[in-house]
C-alpha cells in the first residue's frame, strides 16, 4: 500500500521549465486523473503566473496518438502551461510513429486525385488539375501546382507544405482560399499553409517551430535537465 | 511485326494531324512502311492535308463492317510508295467502331507494316478511347500554352492507365521570338510540368499552313524548318540519338557585330 502512496506523476522545476515524471509502472489512466487533479486543485497557486514550458517524461513508456491527445488535453486546463516535449526512455514516445507518415511518388496530373487517410508524404508534382487529398498534413516534396486539402474530415490543425508552392487551390478543413494572382516570384524556398483564425495563412518553413511549436526540434544535448 | 503509334493530345488544334501527316511521311521517306489510319470519323482531315481526298472510295468504317477488304481501303500515297492511309469516314460518327474492333484492324496492319500512325480525334470521350486502345506506343502533341498543356497533362494521366508505353512529347508551333519576349512558356517549363521524355520541339511556321493546303506534307520541304523538325522527329522515332534542332534562328551578320560592339 505504501507504494500507491506513492504519487504516480512527480512535478520538479528546472531552469527549462516544469518537468512531469510520469510512473511507468501506474496505468495511464490513472497518471492522467492524478494530473488532471493536481491541475485542477484550486489552492495550488503555481499555477497561475506566467507562460512556463513543460517536459513530459513518461520513463520507460510509449503512448498512442490518442493518449497523447488526452495528455495535452489535460494540460490545455491551465493556458499557461505550453507542453514543449514529451519523451520516452530510449525511444520515441510514440508507439505507432511508423504508420504515421505515408510515403507516396508519381506525379498527380491533371483530372487526378490522390486520396489518403492520415499524413501524408508525397514525393513528386501536383499538376494544375490534379488534386491531394488527405485527412491530416499534406507534405510535397517536388511542385504542388494543383489543389490540396488537408485535415478533409475536419482536422484544422493539418498543414500542407510543398517544396515549390504554386497550388491552384488550397483547402484545410472546412476552409477554402485561392493564392493571390499574381505571385511574388521572388518568394522562393519551402512554404507551408496553415489554419490562423478560420482563414488560410502562408508561410516560410522556417515559421513553421513557432507556429506549431510543439512540432519543433530541439538540441537538447546541452541541456542539464 | 510492326508497331503502332497513337498521336494525341486532348484540346483541339494543336497539330495532332499535321504531326501524323508528317512524321508519317518522314518514316516513309526512310524507307519504312508505313500505314496512317485517320480514326477522327466525322472530322477526317488526314487525307486533305496529304492531298488523297480524291481517291478516297472505302473508309475505316467500311473496312471494319466488310464492306471492303483492307487492301481495298488503303489507299496509296502520291509521292511515297510505301506510304498508306486508311481515312476517316465522314458521314459516321466515333460509335460507328468500337474499339475491340479498332484492334484487331490494328494488330492485322502491324503484320504488313513497320509503322502504324492512329490519328486520333481531340477530346478524352469514346473516339480518344478507341484510337488508344490499337497502340503500343503514343505521342503527346502540345503547344506551349498552357491551356494545351494542361489537356496534355490530363491526356498523359489517361495514358498511363492504358497498356501503352511511356508517352513522348512533341512541342508544336513554338516561337522563340515570343518565348524570350517571355510571352510564350519555355520547352522546359512544358517538359517539367509534364515530367515525360521530349521527342522533338517543332517551330511555328507558315510554310505548314501552305503545303497542308497545298496537300503535301512539309517535310519535303527542305528549308522549311518545320519540316526539318519533323524528320528528326521521324529519325528519333527509328531509335536514332538525333540532337534537338537549335530554336533560335541562326544569326545574322548584323546581330553578330551588334552584339560584337555591345549591343543586345
Amino acid at each position: 500500500m505504501s507504494k500507491l502512496a506513492k504519487p504516480g506523476v512527480t512535478i520538479k522545476g528546472t531552469k527549462d521549465g516544469l518537468l512531469f515524471l510520469l510512473d511507468e509502472t501506474r496505468p495511464f489512466s490513472a497518471l492522467l486523473a492524478e494530473i488532471r487533479h493536481k491541475l485542477e486543485n484550486p489552492s495550488s497557486q503555481i499555477w497561475d503566473g506566467p507562460d512556463t514550458p513543460v517536459l513530459i517524461k513518461l520513463g520507460r513508456r510509449q503512448i498512442t496518438r490518442e493518449e497523447e491527445k488526452e495528455l495535452r488535453r489535460v494540460f490545455s486546463i491551465r493556458k499557461n502551461l505550453i507542453v514543449r516535449s514529451i519523451e520516452a526512455e530510449g525511444m520515441h514516445y510514440l508507439a505507432d510513429s511508423s504508420p504515421g507518415i505515408k510515403l507516396l511518388c508519381g506525379t498527380i496530373r491533371s483530372g487526378q486525385v490522390l486520396e489518403h487517410r492520415g499524413d501524408l508524404l508525397f514525393l513528386g508534382d501536383v499538376n494544375p488539375g490534379g488534386c491531394i487529398r488527405s485527412t491530416g498534413s499534406i507534405y510535397v516534396l517536388g511542385a504542388l501546382r494543383g489543389l490540396a486539402h488537408a485535415g478533409s474530415e475536419g482536422d484544422e490543425s493539418a498543414i500542407v507544405a510543398a517544396s515549390v508552392f504554386r497550388p491552384t487551390q488550397l483547402r484545410i478543413a472546412g476552409v477554402i482560399s485561392r493564392p493571390p494572382d499574381e505571385w511574388d516570384e521572388s518568394e522562393v524556398g519551402m512554404r507551408f499553409a496553415y489554419l490562423l483564425d478560420e482563414q488560410i495563412a502562408v508561410e516560410s518553413v522556417h515559421d513553421l517551430g513557432q507556429i506549431r511549436p510543439e512540432l519543433e526540434w530541439r538540441d537538447k544535448r546541452f541541456k542539464s535537465l | 511485326m510492326g508497331e503502332s503509334i497513337v498521336v494525341t493530345s486532348g484540346k483541339g488544334g494543336v497539330g495532332k494531324t499535321t504531326t501524323s501527316a508528317n512524321v508519317g511521311t518522314a518514316l516513309a521517306l526512310e524507307g519504312k512502311r508505313v500505314c496512317l489510319v485517320d480514326t477522327d470519323i466525322g472530322l477526317r482531315n488526314l487525307d486533305v492535308l496529304l492531298g488523297l481526298e480524291n481517291r478516297i472510295v472505302y473508309d475505316l468504317v467500311d473496312v471494319i463492317e466488310g464492306n471492303c477488304t483492307r487492301q481495298q481501303a488503303l489507299i496509296k500515297d502520291k509521292r511515297c510508295d510505301t506510304l498508306y492511309l486508311i481515312p476517316a469516314a465522314q458521314s459516321k460518327d466515333k460509335s460507328a467502331i468500337s474499339s475491340q474492333q479498332l484492334r484487331s484492324l490494328i494488330a492485322e496492319l502491324k503484320e504488313e507494316f513497320d509503322y502504324v500512325i492512329i490519328d486520333c480525334p481531340a477530346g478524352i470521350e469514346l473516339g480518344f478511347k478507341n484510337a488508344v486502345s490499337g497502340a503500343d506506343q503514343a505521342i503527346v502533341v502540345t503547344t506551349p500554352e498552357s491551356a494545351a498543356v494542361r489537356d496534355a497533362d490530363r491526356v498523359i494521366g489517361l495514358l498511363e492507365k492504358e497498356d501503352v508505353g511511356k508517352p513522348k512529347l512533341i512541342v508544336n508551333r513554338y516561337r522563340p521570338r515570343l518565348v524570350k519576349e517571355g510571352g510564350m512558356m519555355k520547352v522546359d517549363d512544358v517538359v517539367n510540368i509534364l515530367a515525360v521524355d521530349l521527342l522533338g520541339v517543332v517551330p511555328d511556321d507558315e510554310t505548314i499552313i501552305r503545303t497542308g493546303n497545298q496537300g503535301e506534307p512539309a517535310v519535303f520541304e527542305a528549308k522549311c524548318p518545320a519540316g526539318r523538325a519533323y524528320r528528326n522527329i521521324a529519325r528519333r522515332i527509328q531509335g536514332e540519338a538525333v540532337p534537338m534542332l537549335p530554336l533560335e534562328r541562326q544569326s545574322g551578320f548584323f546581330s553578330r557585330l551588334r552584339r560584337w560592339l555591345g549591343f543586345g
